[in-house]
């Protein structure tokens, strides 16, 4: 599976809509992908329908611009909730509580960084240039998915915003750092992988008797502090 | 009361109703593939539906129970032995202090599930004892069984009574299905003819997180297409290869490929009881079909938990 796509299109103000996805589940959602205004909103819509405390639903589930939620059907008034949901996307405005600040001292380049030089020579620049503008951002959790605890972040700088790698590899290793146009995230397992990996975290983003297990939440702000620079 | 693992089978593991609330994290859902049969197996010794069963692939294990107790077969079909007697599946069984029950060969369906008086009585992570397989948690040390693993067994309720007996709660099937299934808004409509009534194949591969199909190729004009989100099981995914997969217990909990129908809850079970190499259908239904069904089945599981014996 990929992680999505990104059309960096869409606004706050985008046509938000709901939709079933199947029988025991429905979607409010709009058509932009990494706009960090669209998803503090899914994420404070998620906020509310948790809050609402719903008979029937399961799981609430925000993506970076909807909120999919899983209800029993036969035990969830769809009609009820599906309108609901429209007024929620209608009124809610952006997270009403703001994310966390996370920082995350980051090995750059060496072994676990094997894509830092092609990412220089996608960017036409040093790796020490590389490592500045990918630390220099402050990076929103839009969502997590993939593997346990891994966050799809952004937005990345757009001279060093790479594409995924041609081929896969078979097993990236866990804290991995990588770019993926303009997503940035870190491994939190060993895992086949299409992103270029410029380092290694020094934290772990999902251990089982962690606490909280998953580090990161939708909605955190994440800033990556160089340790070193190794070239790969 | 403990359960010795005397011969794994190639697939077993040990499920619930899986691991729910945690999505957002990242974490799948996991469970029973057929969560029907696993509540069928439940009830007939008496226990609670979200109690831990093992989840039995295509052959079964043996097992040694260290004191007496009250067993269920329920899903798959197999010849079973209790005790070095033929036992028969879907009924409550007592078995004495080290007895065994032994799997012979597979008749109908693929995935069968072992209940016992009490559940398996594992740690809770994420609120389940379902096995994530991809992740490594959750069930015994999150793999499948291996020969000399030991199982602890909880309280029973009680409230078994060997010798009950309950119809599977769907007709099995043998070499394939047909799945209804539910249209995604906005997918790609051109797809439809090359989805629907048509066979597709489950490859080798297929597994607890997803079936590959093959079949009619369903690559798009627009693969990119359609609004990404979370992925409930039954999501047909199109990857741009053309090849569908249906995602199964242990998906991933969102993706990004376009997602033109997904199957509806009351076929999840069916779909859970196929096997690589059988065929399957899909066919269009309406959610209000869709929701009349998954009444349908419902009832049926709970006239039987209140009226066979």
């Amino acid at each position: 599976m990929t992680p999505p796509e990104i059309d960096g299109g869409g606004s706050a103000a985008a046509a938000w809509r709901v939709w079933r996805c199947g029988d025991a589940a429905l979607a409010v959602g709009c058509d932009a992908e990494l706009n960090p205004d669209v998803n503090a909103k899914a994420v404070e819509i998620a906020r509310q329908v948790r809050a609402a405390g719903l008979a029937g639903v399961r799981d609430v589930v925000p993506t970076h611009s909807a909120v999919t939620v899983y209800v029993d059907p036969l035990v969830a008034d769809t009609a009820a909730l599906s309108d609901r949901l429209r007024r929620w996307a209608a009124s809610a405005e952006p997270e009403t509580l703001p994310g966390r600040e996370l920082t995350v001292g980051v090995r750059y380049g060496g072994p676990g960084g094997p894509d830092l030089g092609a990412v220089a020579a996608f960017a036409e620049c040093s790796l020490d240039e590389v490592v500045q503008r990918h630390a220099a951002a402050r990076y929103r959790v839009f969502m997590l998915g993939f593997l346990p605890g891994f966050a799809y972040m952004g937005v990345v700088d757009r001279r060093i915003a790479m594409p995924r790698r041609q081929t896969p590899r078979v097993a990236v290793p866990a804290r991995a750092v990588g770019i993926a146009g303009r997503q940035t995230g870190i491994y939190p397992a060993v895992a086949p992988g299409g992103w270029q990996l410029i380092g290694t975290a020094e934290l772990e983003p999902f251990r089982l008797d962690g606490e909280p297990a998953c580090v990161f939440r939708p909605g955190d702000l994440v800033r990556f502090e160089p340790r070193s620079v190794e070239a790969p | 009361m403990m359960v010795r693992v005397v011969a794994p089978g190639p697939m077993t593991t040990v499920q619930d109703l899986g691991r729910w609330g945690h999505q957002a994290l990242g974490i799948p859902v996991s469970g029973a593939m057929d969560t029907w049969s696993h509540r069928a197996a439940n009830q007939l010794v008496g226990n609670p539906p979200e109690a831990a069963t093992l989840e039995v692939t295509l052959a079964g294990p043996t097992l040694e129970f260290s004191a007496g107790t009250t067993i269920a077969v329920g899903g798959a079909r197999f010849l079973l032995e209790v005790e070095g007697q033929a036992a028969p599946s879907g009924r409550a069984v007592s078995l004495s202090p080290g007895g065994r029950l032994a799997f012979g060969a597979l008749t109908a369906g693929a995935r069968a599930y072992v209940a016992v008086a009490g559940g398996f009585e594992l740690p809770r992570v994420f609120g389940s004892r379902s096995t994530d397989l991809a992740s490594h948690f959750g069930g015994l040390e999150g793999r499948p069984l291996r020969t000399g693993d030991s199982l602890n067994v909880g309280v029973a309720s009680g409230a078994a009574r060997p010798g009950r007996k309950l119809r599977p709660p769907f007709p099995l099937p043998r070499g394939g299905a047909v799945l209804r299934v539910l249209c995604q808004p906005e997918a790609d409509a051109s797809l439809y003819p090359r989805l629907f009534g048509q066979r597709f194949q489950l490859g080798p591969t297929s597994n607890r997180m997803g079936y590959r199909l093959s079949g009619p190729s369903l690559a798009s004009a627009d693969p990119a297409g359609g609004l990404s989100a979370a992925t409930p099981v039954g999501t047909i995914q199109v990857p741009p290869s053309g090849d569908p997969i249906l995602l199964m217990a242990d998906r991933q909990t969102t993706g990004g490929y376009p997602a033109p129908a997904t199957v509806i809850s009351a076929d999840i079970g069916v779909a859970a009881q196929l096997a690589p190499g059988d065929w399957v259908e899909f066919a269009p239904c309406s959610y209000a079909d869709a929701r009349a069904a998954l009444a349908a089945r419902e009832d049926a599981i709970r006239h039987q938990m209140n009226g066979a014996v």
